[in-house]
């Protein structure tokens, strides 16, 4: 039985715990440009689409945003190794399934950012007859990024802080790193958990700073 | 797959069911009373007070839930030489920190936005710093804080399911245990789970929104449904 802290044991589990870092920020990435893509997707059907796929797509995304994303990644896992193809990787099918997760909060945040804009703008479009894509692609879509995203971002360092949940499946990530130290050795159960939280305030404190002073900025620049 | 045992078995999901409602009712009962500890601290105008307090909820925002869930229930107590009876305590605690670290940073913000006047009318009434707080201060902040707080709930009632990796059983945990049984399929449990979480977020839903309409109410003022409403989560401006 382990007693307290070693610097020994530390020493000896951080090299597993870095790669696992490693692999939380890979995941940030796919899983986060899936949520990014994903989630404008979803608002602009929700605005332009018919409206019986704006409320599909609607009822979905609030499906994935009220419930647990551990019992998804748990549903989704078993349905793609089981039943669909099991040369899926965990890394694979776990990024999907956090960045849709996460496209059910960053498309109401790009909405919001949509909403925000003066009808007035909308209307000018209209009488310029500017065609669809220009609408989107000249007047809305820009007008809609300063507001919407500080908000996004937020969403992404709120994912990247689930990203262990992934360990469930079987990702390499930090708590998996931590087990499997454990399971080899009886003993870094307190330096892998302490390591494991370091890393991640580490990672995200700075980011969290530069996005407030961010927010800061486009609120002064633009309201 | 065969339909009637998965019908046969719902009714073992009375007690986990009952655990998912403790362990979301106690830690965000727990994290209410955080919030409003480390808001009240970080409200403050001292600095010793206010910086322990500042500290406190950066660390714990700045790193994860899950870990967080990890360390307290198999770290902290090899550090402190304890072990919990039951790990549902552990659970209880890492959630109810980790979101009370979050909401502290709606009841500072409620408490800022209230009208600079309203202190100094108080201030001109000669009441009691505390008086201050319980009479003018919180009735009129309270309102404001509902809705992000609901956001917090539903996100706490979701983060609940990381208990049954701590060895809790829950539904979460159940579905993967009867799932693997002969004769069960996990699909279908995980779904059923999924309606179940989906079903409870909904109750917090209603039940807050009816708080809120209750306590602007009683400052007069009437909240007008809004068409096209934003997730609770977005309109309070997300997590931050």
């Amino acid at each position: 039985m382990q007693t307290g802290w070693s610097n020994e044991t530390a020493r000896e589990i951080f090299p597993a715990m870095w790669d696992g870092f490693i692999v939380v920020l890979q995941v940030t990435v796919v899983a986060g440009l899936i949520a990014v893509l994903l989630g404008l997707l979803v608002a602009v059907v929700q605005r332009v689409g018919h409206p019986a796929a704006g409320r599909t797509v609607n009822a979905v995304m609030q499906f994935v945003r009220n419930t647990p994303l551990l019992v998804q990644v748990l549903l989704v896992w078993t349905a793609t190794s089981l039943y669909i193809n099991p040369d899926w990787s965990a890394f694979a099918v776990g990024s999907a399934v956090l960045g849709v997760h996460y496209a059910s909060y960053t498309a109401e945040s790009y909405r919001a950012g949509i909403e925000a804009i003066p009808v007035g703008q909308w209307e000018a479009a209209t009488a310029l007859s500017l065609p669809t894509h220009r609408v989107w692609g000249a007047v809305i879509l820009p007008q809609m990024m300063r507001r919407s995203t500080a908000a996004v971002a937020n969403w992404i360092i709120a994912m990247f802080k689930e990203v262990p949940t992934l360990f469930i499946i079987g990702v390499l990530e930090m708590i998996s790193q931590a087990q499997k130290y454990q399971g080899q050795h009886y003993t870094g159960a307190v330096e892998g958990y302490t390591i494991a939280g370091l890393l991640f305030l580490a990672a995200s404190y700075p980011v969290a700073v530069a996005m407030r002073r961010l927010e800061n900025r486009l609120a002064k620049s633009h309201y | 797959m065969d339909l009637q045992a998965v019908v046969d078995s719902l009714p073992r999901y009375g007690e986990p069911l009952l655990t998912t409602i403790v362990v979301t009712v106690a830690s965000a009962a727990f994290a209410l009373v955080v919030a409003f500890a480390l808001g009240l601290m970080t409200s403050s105008k001292h600095l010793a007070i206010r910086t322990p307090a500042r500290a406190f909820v950066e660390f714990i925002r700045g790193s994860s839930a899950v870990v967080q869930l990890f360390w307290f229930a198999f770290a902290m107590p090899v550090l402190l030489g304890i072990q919990f009876d039951y790990l549902i305590a552990a659970g209880i605690i890492a959630l109810g920190l980790n979101y009370g670290a979050y909401s502290s940073e709606v009841v500072r913000g409620a408490i800022a936005a209230v009208p600079k006047g309203q202190l100094e009318a108080a201030t001109a009434l000669n009441l009691t710093p505390l008086q201050k707080m319980r009479l003018v201060v919180l009735p009129q902040a309270w309102p404001e804080m509902i809705p992000s707080l609901c956001a917090f709930a539903i996100m706490l009632l979701k983060a609940s399911a990381l208990v049954s990796i701590i060895g809790v059983m829950d539904i979460t945990a159940l579905a993967g245990l009867i799932g693997s049984q002969a004769g069960q399929d996990r699909l279908v449990h995980y779904s059923v789970v999924l309606v179940m979480y989906f079903i409870l977020a909904w109750l917090i839903w209603t039940g807050m929104r009816a708080l809120e309409r209750k306590a602007k109410r009683g400052l007069g003022v009437d909240v007008k449904p809004v068409k096209g409403r934003l997730a609770p989560e977005v309109a309070a401006g997300g997590v931050r």
